[in-house]
């Protein structure tokens, strides 16, 4: 398999080409390469937005929720055009423990009207619709083709990609590889740090149908508004979470496993799930709906600390690829991140390009150390870990609902008791020592704080 | 196979799913050295349970309904046991609710 792309593949070495084929070839029409396409293209530039699926998204899963105010750089309209499910207009965090829940719900109104704070969408359209900007802008999209190696000189320089069709190399004068969490092409430049496994996540999902209306009345929504539920807990011990959102007439339903917990707990991905769909806050939610897809797909969950080189020699990683999902508890967050990455990509080879010389790896990280990009994740570089930690995952749900239990039983003629017993009494039975517990609540803070 | 918790059977969740079906295939299987993997860990973490046990303790494997996501050869504990690439461009999986 070594001439196709896998994790055996590598780059081939070529002559410098004496004319590229296009200034810059972009690997992935996902929502980091149509990004970076159309920003290439909007300054002037020739593109190859190369995609392996028959058309863009088909090969992508998410949980379901684009976080939109990015796009207000991309695409300033956006919230006019783009293909909606349903604007988010509620968010959830459900911490499960055994068959008890607690949750947190915000609700505002404010989310469901311009400019919007986020909306559902499936990326079988999402994806398509980004990349149809980057066409209209003058990218070339290239579908049905997958890049099997990169194409470097003697000296290192990255000048194209080879491409699983007949004569299929491409070549350029910079390369965006935006080919998500696998990345194979970055491995092949040896940007990518080992012991990926332990920083990967297994993403499952079922979209579920259910009547538009039936839906308005489990979830307290109307029109086309929606609602997005993070899950803590309810994975059978396996490290990870779960999600839940609406989309018009299909929700859907899934969890994020970490990769290590899962080969060593014996359970399989759709087994953990249907349990998880018989928790009782959970069943009365999807009960009686069908499945009508069922899906899979790898996070990169290490977050700043694992990510990889960005770059070099001719060559920018964005999204996924370079590791820039944000997994942490109650966010899921990666189209938002691989927007913004995309673009900034996009944005410094095209500078690059215009100045003679594609020396844009320094130029690319100073705008994302600028933006969002890298300024949230090194905020929240702790984040990942203490999110996936032993005492997060299997302690603290049980903590918290003991506390809620011991506060909202009414056991009369016995006094109430008062928090901090409560709180002890809890940490006490869930194995959980005040020491860690203020450490933990330290870490947190300084992330999330 | 079961119907665990009154939820669908495995064949029917995966018949739900679109795949362009390659004439070759894209991962294979060196069952051989599966023979001496204590672990087994593909069996259960494989989304489409594609990795399925035999009774000489090796693996059978097919790869026409897979959702290309990686996870095998990243949980794989016997190094070259699996041989992993994508399809061939548009062939495979076609996700439609991704
Ligand atoms: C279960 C799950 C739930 C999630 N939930 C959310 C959520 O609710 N909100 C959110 O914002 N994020 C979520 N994420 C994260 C988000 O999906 C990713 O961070 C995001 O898709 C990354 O975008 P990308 O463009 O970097 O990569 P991708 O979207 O993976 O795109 C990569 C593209 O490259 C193509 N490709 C790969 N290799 C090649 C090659 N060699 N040649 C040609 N083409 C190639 C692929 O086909 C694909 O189209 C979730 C992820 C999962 C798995
Ligand atoms: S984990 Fe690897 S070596 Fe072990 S049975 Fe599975 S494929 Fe074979
Ligand atoms: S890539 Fe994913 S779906 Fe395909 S065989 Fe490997 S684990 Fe199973």
């Amino acid at each position: 398999m070594r001439d196709r792309a896998g994790p055996a593949a590598e780059a081939v070495t070529v002559r410098r080409p004496e004319a590229a084929d296009f200034d810059a070839v972009v690997v992935g029409a996902g929502p980091a390469g149509s990004a970076a396409a159309l920003e290439l293209a909007r300054a002037g530039h020739s593109v190859a937005l190369v995609e392996r699926g028959p058309f863009p998204g088909s090969k992508n899963v998410y949980g379901g929720v684009v976080y939109g105010r990015i796009l207000d750089e991309l695409i300033p309209d956006w919230y006019e055009r783009m293909p909606v499910q349903r604007w988010i207009t509620r968010r959830q965090t459900m911490l499960l423990s055994g068959d008890r829940s607690l949750t947190v719900d915000f609700r505002s109104q404010n989310w469901g009207r311009a400019p919007y704070n986020g909306a559902t969408t499936y990326r079988a359209e999402f994806d398509s619709w980004l990349a149809g900007h980057a066409r209209a802008a003058g990218a070339v999209l290239v579908p049905s083709t997958v890049a099997t190696a990169l194409l470097r000189t003697a000296d290192g320089q990255v000048v194209g990609v080879r491409t699983d069709r007949p004569d299929g190399d491409l070549t350029a004068r910079v390369v965006i590889a935006c080919d998500g969490v696998n990345s194979f092409l970055g491995k092949q430049a040896g940007l990518h740090p080992d012991e990926q496994a332990a920083h990967t996540t297994l993403g499952v999902k079922e979209t579920l149908a259910l009547p538009r209306e039936t839906i308005e009345e489990r979830f307290g929504v109307t029109g086309t508004d929606g609602v997005d539920i993070e899950i803590l807990g309810g994975t059978s011990g396996v490290p990870g979470g779960g999600f839940l959102y609406t989309n018009r007439d299909t929700v859907s339903v899934g969890l994020v496993l970490g990769l290590p917990g899962l080969a060593k707990a014996g359970l399989r991905p759709e087994e953990i799930l249907a349990e998880l769909k018989q928790h009782p806050s959970v069943r009365p939610l999807v009960r009686g709906a069908e499945v009508v897809e069922y899906s899979a797909h790898l996070i990169p969950e290490g977050g700043y600390r694992s990510m990889p080189r960005l770059g070099g020699n001719g060559l920018l990683l964005a999204g996924d690829s370079a590791a820039m999902c944000l997994a942490a508890g109650i966010w899921l967050e990666g189209v938002n991140f691989a927007l913004g990455s995309g673009m900034y990509a996009g944005r410094a080879a095209a500078n690059g390009l215009r100045s003679g010389g594609p020396a844009v790896l320094g130029e690319y990280r100073r705008l994302l150390e600028k933006s969002f990009v890298l300024a949230d994740h090194k905020k929240l570089r702790d984040a990942p870990g203490l999110v996936l930690s032993e005492r997060v995952q299997h302690r603290y749900p049980g903590l918290v609902c003991d506390l809620a239990e011991g506060m909202f039983t009414v056991d009369n003629p016995r006094p109430k008791p008062g928090l901090r017993r409560l709180l002890r009494r809890a940490a006490r039975h869930n194995g959980v020592r005040m020491r860690e517990l203020a450490r933990d609540a330290l870490t947190g803070l300084r992330s999330f704080g | 196979m079961t119907q665990r918790y009154g939820d669908i059977a495995f064949e029917d969740r995966m018949s739900q799913v679109d795949f362009r079906v390659a004439g070759n295939a894209h991962i294979v299987v060196d069952t051989d050295v599966c023979r001496s993997c204590t672990t087994k860990a593909c069996v259960h973490a494989c989304p489409a349970k594609l990795f399925v046990p035999t009774d000489d303790g090796g693996i059978l494997f097919n790869y026409e309904q897979c959702f290309e996501c990686g996870t095998c050869y990243l949980v794989c504990d016997g190094g070259n046991a699996i041989s992993w690439s994508y399809p061939d461009g548009g062939q495979g999986v076609v996700f439609r609710h991704g």
